[in-house]
């Protein structure tokens, strides 16, 4: 038997506010994070969360990735914040699609003005897409093995299931992993435009017919797995499991999707395997659903694919239509979202879908959430994360 | 143009500067060492940048690396001008 991988704690800093819970309670009252075609945390004071020395040693995507962990880690109730474990023994998986592009760009702008001899010393360490996991590890005290994932819009759901993975191979006995991103700027901004990937009409209606494009988000989304037998010899409060991860390649284009979606449909079914899941028992889909034209049919097509006739039945909605996209960290935070959406048997809503496509035809929970109903004893999710590059990470989680 | 380079300036200059790398302004004291203000050497090399740019004095790593205090670096400034 490998080892059984639970959750918990959850944390979040997303376009709807600070916190795991509030994401989803705002999510579910149809409330919007998105505002002048962007998806911005208004109200996050790094100073605040951070104090002034450790604020002005990160980039903005570092400072997601701690407010969110100190969260997750205060709620797995680790005393102190350390890890109720020898610390050797627990890792940290931070994911990033970037890392801190807000440092390169402002460090840029230094070089080319000033010289360089002005750059900052801190630029390399604030910049690093490593630099999530390493401020992580540092403030709690994690002394196993720690590192980023990048890979794209699929890093977040990447680092929970290479941290699932560390937990079953006995390499660690806990792993604080998510992801974070910060790319608010302007060079990301010009290109994502430039590649027509962003929507000009600065709505984000995945699934909906009118969809144009993504709409660009920032945050952090961080769980705190443990190892199952530990975590109950420890008496911990258990949020859900990871059941299953699947990960797969397109290799077939640098940014479109595969439209036939056979990647996905492996990371699909992989997932569902690895969980010893069946489709007809999944209780709730969190779609990658960007809003783009090709990805949300392609996922689509993999959603009928990998899940047969249990691909109408089964409610499927995208946290994009808040909060948009928030690349690397979209996949945890929308692990997080998917977790809620089981523990309060509660599908959320596809914010704005009100016009349906030939051949969009799955149950998107349009515009309202809907209570989950399953036969499992225990709710049964799926989230999707698809990147750039064409890397598919699916984790199928319960609670 | 650089500005002129008196104990005063550079004691101001310092103390202003360090203040925004995390310790509290009232605890960066002459005889205060950087161990105790957890300002490391990366604080240092930064805070280098801003007394060149301020006083045009270039201090480099091997000049920096046995100072310990607030006030010796306020001095090795002073020392250079």
């Amino acid at each position: 038997m490998p080892r059984r991988v639970l959750i918990t704690g959850a944390g979040a800093v997303t376009p709807l506010g600070s916190g795991a819970r509030t994401l989803f309670e705002r999510w579910c009252a149809g409330e919007l994070g998105i505002a002048g075609g962007e998806a911005a945390c208004a109200e996050f004071d790094p100073t605040d969360a951070l104090g002034t020395k450790l604020a002005r040693r990160t980039d903005r995507f570092a400072q997601f990735a701690l407010a969110a962990s100190d969260e997750a880690i205060a709620h797995a109730g680790w005393d102190g914040g350390e890890p109720p474990y020898e610390s050797a023994r627990v890792g940290c998986v931070i994911g990033t699609g970037i890392g801190g592009i807000g440092t390169i760009e402002a460090q840029q702008d230094i070089l080319r003005d000033r010289g360089a001899n002005r750059v900052s010393p801190l630029a390399v360490p604030l910049l690093m897409a490593n630099a999530g996991s390493g401020v992580v590890a540092m403030r709690h005290g994690l002394r196993g093995q720690s590192y980023s994932v990048a890979s794209a819009c699929a890093a977040g759901a990447h680092a929970i299931g290479a941290a699932a993975r560390m937990i079953q191979a006995g390499d660690a006995d806990a792993v604080v992993a998510g992801g974070a991103e910060a790319p608010l700027t302007s060079l990301a901004r010009a290109g994502f435009a430039a590649m027509g990937a962003t929507s000009e009409s600065g709505i984000s209606r995945p699934f909906d017919a009118r969809r144009d494009g993504f709409v660009m988000g920032e945050g952090a989304g961080v769980l705190v797995l443990e190892d199952a037998a530990l975590a109950e010899d420890r008496g911990a409060r258990v949020l859900g499991e990871v059941l299953g991860y699947g990960a797969s390649s397109d290799a077939y284009h640098l940014t479109a999707p595969d439209p036939d979606a056979a990647g996905a449909v492996r990371a699909i079914r992989d997932a569902l395997h690895d969980a010893g899941v069946e489709p007809h028992e999944l209780d709730y889909v969190n779609a990658h659903g960007t809003s783009t034209p090709l990805n949300d049919r392609a996922e689509t097509v993999a959603l009928h694919h990998a899940l047969g006739d249990s691909a109408r039945d089964v409610p499927v909605s995208s946290a994009k239509s808040t909060i948009g996209h928030l690349l690397g960290a979209a996949g945890a935070v929308e692990a997080i979202a998917t977790l809620y959406a089981l523990r309060e048997r509660l599908a959320p809503p596809t914010l704005g879908f009100e016009e349906r496509e030939e051949g969009l035809d799955l149950d998107y929970v349009p515009q309202k959430a809907r209570p989950i109903t399953t036969a499992n004893g225990r709710a049964i999710g799926m989230s999707n994360s698809f990147g750039f590059g064409g890397h598919n990470a699916v984790l199928v989680l319960a609670a | 143009m650089p500005v002129a380079v008196t104990p005063e300036a550079v004691e101001e200059k310092v103390v202003e500067t360090l203040a925004t790398f995390g310790p509290d302004r009232a605890e960066i004291k002459r005889d205060a060492t950087f161990d105790q203000l957890d300002i490391d050497s990366l604080d240092i090399v930064e805070l280098a940048q801003v007394i060149e740019e301020e006083f045009g004095v270039v201090l480099k790593g091997d000049d920096v690396k046995d100072i310990k205090t607030v006030g010796q670096a306020i001095d090795l400034v002073v020392s250079r001008a």
